[in-house]
C-alpha cells in the first residue's frame, strides 16, 4: 500500500506563488502552513497580513485572513485576539512594514503580551515598492534611495528588531532565523514550531524574525544572494533565541 | 425605556454601548471625550467585555478594524485630532464594510486648537476623512438624552448597512450632565454582529475560509467595490434622513439649520426673534451624512433666508448651499476657538443678516 511521506499542509492552497526566483517567502509560507498542521491549528488560525510583497500571502493559505494597512497588523492582531481569545493571530510582516512604518504597533504589541505571533520576514530592503532602502537595509548597501550606498552618518546603523525587543521587560519568545540553507531551515522551523506553542498555551507574545534573500532588488543572482546573506547579515543580525517566557518565570 | 438618570454626558455614552451589546471598546485618552474611557475602564470588565487603552488613535483604528472583522460589536470614542488620526483605518474599515461604532466629541481646532466644544469636524465627518470613495453614516445628537439613543441605533445600523457609523457630539455635550432614560431590552442585544459568520474571521472551521481586505489590484474588480459601496450609500440616502423640524409651518422669514449643541442655542434665540415679530423656523439635521438635501430643498421655497448656524467658520452652510440650489438666500452665522454664542448673539447675527439680505 502506498504511503504519503510528504504532501502540501492543509493549511496552505494551492495557488502557485508570484514571489520571485531565489526569494524565501515561499520557505517561511511553507513553515508557517507546516506548523498550523502539525498542532491542528488550521482551523483556529487567524492571519494577518502585511503590506509590502506578501500583501497577497492570503492567497497562498487556507485559513483566515484580514490584510493590514502598511505596519498595523500587530494593532488588527490586537482587536482580534482580545475579543476572540481563543483564536490563533498572526502576522506576516516584512521589513519595512515593522521595523519602520510599523514600529510603534509592534513595540506595544509586544509590550503588552499580546498573546499573537509575528512571522518577520527581514531581507534588508523594500521590496514591492522596488527596492527602496529599509531601516534594516546594510551600511553600504545600495538601494534606489541611496544609491552610493547607506551612510550610517546620515541614515543610521541598521535596525535589529529581535534584540530590541528583547530588553522589553514583559515575557515573550524572540527568535531570529535563516532559511537559505537547509540546515537553518530545520532549526527555522523549530522556532516557528515553539512561537505558536507558546500561543496556543497562552503564555506570551512571540517573534521570529527570518533573515531573507532579495535577489530581484539586490541585483543578484539567487546564488549570489544567498552568499550575500551568509557573508553580509548573518554577522550583523546572529542567529538564535534572544527571549524565552521560560526566563522570566 | 428604564428609569430617569442624571448623567454626565460621556458617562452615558459609554453605557449606552454597552446597553447595545457593545462588549469591545479600544481607545486613547483625549480631552474632552476622556470620561468615556475612564466609564468603560471600569464597567466593561463588570459585563465580561473588553476594554484596551491602545498606543496612539492609529493603532486603535486597526483594532477597531481586527474586532470588527472577527464580527465583534466593537466601538471607540475620540476627539476632533485623535479622529485625525483614525482616518486612516477609517478608509480601509469603510471599504472593507466593517460595522463599528465610533464617536467624535468634537473639539475646536485645526491643529491642537483647544478642548472647548466646537463643529468643525463637519467635512471631515462628512466628507471623509481618509483617501477614497467613502463614507460613515453620520449622526449628530444634540442632547446627552439623544446621545444615548443614536448610540444604540448606531450599532443596529452598522449591522443593518454593514457600514460604519460615526457620532458627532460637541464637547458640550460631553462634558454637560443631563437626565437620562436608558433603553432596556426583553432581551439583552448579542455581542457579535448579526450574519458574521457569511464573512468574519473566526477561524475556518466547517467553512470555507474568510477574508477580510481592501485591496482590489484588478482594476475591473477595484471599480466593482466602488459601485458596490456606491449602491450600498444610495440605499442609505433613500432610507436613514432624519431631522427635527420646528415651526416650518407656513411662511418663513427665516429658516436656520443647526445642529448639535448649536441647534440648542437656536431654538432659545428663535424666542427672541418671534418675541421680534420674526417668523422663524429651524431645521435640525440629526443625520449629517446623509443630509435632509431635498427637506432644506422644500422649504426653501417658503421663506426669504435660510442660515446655517454652526460652531465653526462656515462648514454645513455649503451643504445648505447645495440643498437650496440658489432659490434663496444663504446666509451664515458662527463660531469658532470653542465660542459657544449666546442666544443674544446668535438673534442680532440672524437679524443683520436679514438686514443684509
Amino acid at each position: 500500500m502506498a504511503t504519503t511521506v510528504f504532501k502540501r499542509p492543509e493549511s496552505m492552497s494551492t495557488n502557485i506563488t508570484h514571489y520571485c526566483p531565489g526569494c524565501t517567502h515561499g520557505i517561511v509560507h511553507r513553515l508557517v502552513g507546516e506548523v498550523l498542521d502539525e498542532l491542528g491549528l488550521r482551523e483556529r488560525a487567524i492571519g494577518i497580513a502585511p503590506v509590502g510583497c506578501s500583501v497577497l500571502c492570503y492567497n497562498y493559505f487556507n485559513i483566515d485572513f484580514q490584510e493590514s494597512a502598511h505596519g498595523r497588523a500587530p494593532a488588527m492582531a490586537t482587536g482580534i485576539k482580545r475579543t476572540r481569545p481563543d483564536t490563533i493571530v498572526f502576522t506576516y510582516q516584512g521589513d519595512g512594514d515593522l521595523a519602520s512604518i510599523g514600529t510603534n504597533e509592534l513595540i506595544h504589541a509586544a509590550n503588552r503580551g499580546e498573546r499573537i505571533t509575528t512571522v518577520f520576514v527581514n531581507n534588508a530592503i523594500y521590496g514591492m515598492t522596488g527596492g527602496q532602502m529599509a531601516p534594516t537595509t546594510m551600511p553600504g548597501q545600495v538601494t534606489t534611495t541611496c544609491p552610493m550606498g547607506r551612510d550610517v552618518q546620515t541614515m543610521g546603523h541598521p535596525l535589529r528588531v529581535s534584540e530590541m525587543l528583547a530588553t522589553l521587560k514583559t515575557p515573550s519568545y524572540i527568535a531570529r532565523v535563516a532559511v537559505h540553507k537547509p540546515s537553518y531551515v530545520i532549526e527555522a522551523k523549530r522556532a516557528l514550531k515553539k512561537a505558536f506553542q507558546y500561543q496556543v498555551e497562552g503564555r506570551c507574545y512571540s517573534l521570529v524574525e527570518f533573515l531573507s534573500t532579495c535577489p530581484t532588488n539586490w541585483a543578484m543572482t539567487p546564488s549570489q544572494s544567498t552568499k550575500w546573506l551568509e557573508d553580509t547579515m548573518l554577522p550583523y543580525y546572529p542567529l538564535g533565541e534572544f527571549k524565552t517566557p521560560d526566563e522570566e518565570e | 425605556m428604564g428609569k430617569k438618570v442624571l448623567m454626565k454626558g460621556n458617562e452615558a455614552i459609554g453605557e449606552a454601548a454597552i446597553l447595545a451589546g457593545c462588549r469591545a471598546y479600544f481607545c486613547y485618552p483625549i480631552t474632552p471625550q476622556t470620561e468615556v474611557a475612564e466609564y468603560l475602564a471600569r464597567r466593561m470588565p463588570e459585563v465580561g467585555g473588553t476594554f484596551l487603552q491602545g498606543e496612539s488613535e492609529v493603532a486603535v483604528s486597526y483594532m477597531l478594524f481586527g474586532a470588527g472583522g472577527a464580527g465583534v460589536k466593537v466601538f471607540t470614542s475620540s476627539s476632533s485630532p485623535g479622529i485625525s488620526l483614525m482616518a486612516e483605518g477609517m478608509s480601509y474599515i469603510a471599504t472593507a464594510e466593517l460595522p463599528i461604532v465610533l464617536i467624535n466629541v468634537m473639539r475646536n481646532g485645526p491643529g491642537l486648537g483647544g478642548i472647548l466644544p466646537a463643529q468643525a469636524d463637519y467635512f471631515q465627518a462628512t466628507k471623509g476623512a481618509g483617501h477614497g470613495d467613502y463614507h460613515f453614516i453620520v449622526l449628530a445628537p444634540s442632547s446627552v438624552q439623544e446621545a444615548v439613543d443614536l448610540i444604540v441605533k448606531s450599532f443596529d445600523m452598522a449591522e443593518k448597512y454593514s457600514n460604519p457609523v460615526m457620532l458627532v457630539a460637541d464637547g458640550m455635550i460631553g462634558q454637560m450632565m443631563e437626565p437620562v432614560e436608558l433603553p432596556t431590552f426583553d432581551e439583552p442585544p448579542s455581542p457579535y454582529v448579526k450574519g458574521h459568520e457569511k464573512w468574519a474571521t473566526t477561524g475556518a472551521k466547517g467553512r470555507e475560509r474568510n477574508l477580510v481586505k481592501t485591496l482590489f489590484l484588478n482594476p475591473h474588480e477595484g471599480q466593482d467595490h466602488n459601485v458596490k459601496l456606491q449602491t450600498k450609500y444610495k440605499e442609505i440616502e433613500a432610507n436613514e434622513i432624519a431631522f427635527e423640524e420646528i415651526d416650518t409651518d407656513g411662511d418663513l422669514d427665516v429658516l436656520l439649520v443647526s445642529f448639535g449643541t448649536m441647534a440648542r442655542v437656536c431654538k432659545t434665540a428663535m424666542e427672541s426673534l418671534k418675541a421680534e415679530g420674526v417668523k422663524v423656523g429651524m431645521l435640525r439635521p440629526i443625520s449629517l451624512w446623509p443630509f435632509p438635501l431635498q427637506r432644506i430643498r422644500d422649504l426653501a421655497d417658503k421663506t426669504k433666508l435660510v442660515v446655517s448656524v454652526e460652531l465653526s467658520m462656515g462648514q454645513m452652510v455649503e451643504d445648505v448651499e447645495r440643498a437650496v440650489q440658489g432659490k434663496t438666500p444663504v446666509g451664515f452665522f458662527g463660531r469658532a476657538g470653542g465660542i459657544v454664542p449666546t442666544p443674544d448673539e446668535v438673534k442680532d447675527g440672524i437679524l443683520n443678516l436679514m438686514k443684509e439680505s
